[in-house]
């Protein structure tokens, strides 16, 4: 009696969850795909958004993906391969993690506060695509060293000591070796954060700005389309603009985590 | 000639580890940028109106330079444990069912979706709270439907995915041979998950409980844009509230001087608390593998 009840509940709690996300991904594209087209996707918005498409929107959107992935790839790969290949457990390592597992936490519109403190303000960057994308390289961070660690530490060790026996040093064996090995893992972690960067609003708004034109140099401000939805909404410009914004985001998630999953079970079968 | 060319490997080898190592420090590096920058950028104005005043005083009024934050903590706990309310049953419940009940095409199903419902951005959601949510309270509930009431129900859906995720990891983790001793007692499956699996995964789920709630006080967009902003304390659930963070997403946009700082020192308040979230996680961590 009890477990027939408790199984009930809990099948409910599975069916509310599922619930929720189909009555939301199911509005927005009911309302949202009609108004997308090629012209909604290749023409400049026009009176502030109410007409035309929002192509300068995806412009920017990849301007700042590019920008932050460039600084915070390498940086955030560098880290991963120290912590997982070089770091002993010690006080160096906790704090290295403390750091990143702290980051991971921060809300982002506190990273939108630093970035305008110290890119927009302090360092005279303004309100551009490229404040945008040093704050984005901080927020993101935590998600590319995780993801590139855990990859790292998954390499099983026999290659490490098959490829130092043949007389390779530890740089080439890391290089040649575990990297390769661990780069679906890595990618998955880059695609991640590519979802970070383009759903981000708060940070954004406050460090690339919301100028609608298009983004020629990385010192131009850029509106995302994350915050041309937001403005789109909270001014009342244009609603059938804003669902139309809304389903090409959401689809854009769609993709993203169905490419991560076949880097991830490809990884999977090859291993 | 074979020396020389050792030499340079082993310099190059030297460089690597030097530039590696650098990279390693990125994370609290930023983390310490961070800090000095926010701080600097909003102490003065606590040291300026007193902490007590600042964080307990009723009257956020920039432009009469008066600077308190109360009714902004207020609605940021409200709508924090409203979320909660709703997602740690159903989340919890979900990660039970699909650890412990669930047939393999159920999780197959569920987590893509679960990863779905993560990957949606927050601005998404708060234009489904504006245009869904806030009028279905306006009609049925009454009030102007910005509420506490709104800003809970989507923050709720926000979270769900990290607490389903962490739950479900943690009674993952619970080893097969205590469910299987369990049964063999002649336990139920549920009184199995009930007595031996949940205590078993408690510090997992109760860390799934805490991230939850870290990032539902530090969500912005989602929530200001269903919440109606109003900087008063709220009379019931259907009041509109202001939250910290959607009073700095609103204000830094037109700020300057002292009102600028001011958000600033609402930023610290913030940070202080994700930090205070995140350090209970962290300290429970340790305390485990010290075990």
């Amino acid at each position: 009696m009890e477990e027939g009840l408790a199984r009930a509940v809990l099948w409910g709690c599975l069916l509310v969850v599922l619930g929720a996300l189909a009555a939301i991904v199911g509005h927005v594209l009911v309302q949202g795909l009609p108004g997308i087209d090629v012209d909604f996707l290749t023409t400049a918005p026009r009176a502030s958004g109410r007409e035309g498409g929002i192509l300068t929107t995806i412009v920017a959107t990849l301007y700042l993906v590019a920008g932050a992935l460039a600084i915070a790839g390498p940086v955030g790969i560098a880290c991963a391969i120290y912590l997982a290949e070089y770091l002993r457990e010690g006080s160096l390592e906790r704090i290295a993690r403390f750091g990143v597992q702290t980051l991971a936490g921060v809300p982002s519109i506190i990273f939108g506060l630093f970035g305008f403190t110290a890119f927009v303000l302090w360092l005279g960057l303004g309100w551009s695509i490229l404040s945008g994308s040093l704050t984005l390289a901080a927020m993101i961070l935590p998600t590319l060293v995780k993801a590139a660690e855990e990859a790292i530490r998954a390499v099983p060790d026999s290659y490490r000591q098959g490829s130092l026996a043949l007389g390779a040093t530890k740089g080439q064996t890391i290089l040649r070796v575990v990297l390769p090995v661990a780069m679906p893992g890595i990618l998955s972690g880059v695609i991640l954060s590519i979802g970070r960067v383009i759903g981000e609003t708060a940070a954004v708004l406050l460090t690339a700005g919301s100028a609608l034109g298009f983004a020629v140099s990385p010192l131009d401000s850029g509106r995302t389309m994350a915050v041309h939805l937001y403005l789109l909404a909270m001014e009342g410009i244009s609603v059938p603009k804003a669902y139309s914004t809304s389903a090409v985001l959401i689809l854009l998630v769609v993709g993203l985590n169905a490419l991560a999953t076949r880097i991830t079970s490809r990884f999977t079968v090859r291993r | 000639m074979r020396r020389a060319s050792r030499e340079w490997q082993r310099l190059g080898e030297r460089c690597m580890e030097r530039l590696l190592f650098a990279g390693s420090l990125s994370g609290i590096v930023t983390l310490g940028a961070m800090v000095v920058f926010t701080f600097a950028a909003g102490l003065p104005v606590i040291l300026r109106t007193g902490l007590g005043r600042f964080l307990l005083g009723q009257h956020w009024r920039p432009l009469e330079g008066e600077f308190g934050i109360a009714a902004m903590v207020v609605g940021s706990v409200f709508v924090t444990l409203g979320a909660l309310a709703a997602a740690v049953p159903l989340g919890l419940g979900t990660a039970i069912l699909l650890s412990e009940f669930a047939p393999p095409w159920v999780r197959r199903i569920a987590r893509p979706a679960v990863e779905l419902l993560a990957g949606i951005p927050s601005v998404v959601y708060g234009f489904y709270g504006l245009v869904v949510i806030v009028p279905l309270i306006r009609q049925h509930l009454g009030g102007v439907g910005f509420s506490i009431l709104a800003g809970s129900v989507i923050l709720a859906v926000m979270i769900l995915p990290t607490l389903i995720t962490i739950a479900l990891d943690s009674l993952r983790q619970v080893p097969d041979s205590y469910r299987q001793g369990s049964l063999a007692l002649g336990a139920t499956r549920w009184q199995t998950v009930r007595r031996v699996v949940l205590p078993a995964a408690r510090s997992g789920v109760v860390a799934a409980v805490v991230l939850g709630a870290g990032r539902a006080v530090g969500e912005t967009m989602a929530v200001l844009m269903v919440t109606g902003n109003v900087a008063v304390l709220p009379e019931s659930i259907l009041s509109p509230v202001r939250t910290l963070t959607g009073n700095i997403a609103l204000e830094m946009g037109y700020a300057a001087g002292e009102h600028q700082q001011a958000l600033f020192a609402s930023g610290i308040v913030l940070f202080i608390l994700t930090m205070i979230l995140n350090g209970l996680i962290q300290l429970r961590r340790v305390g485990r593998v010290a075990r």
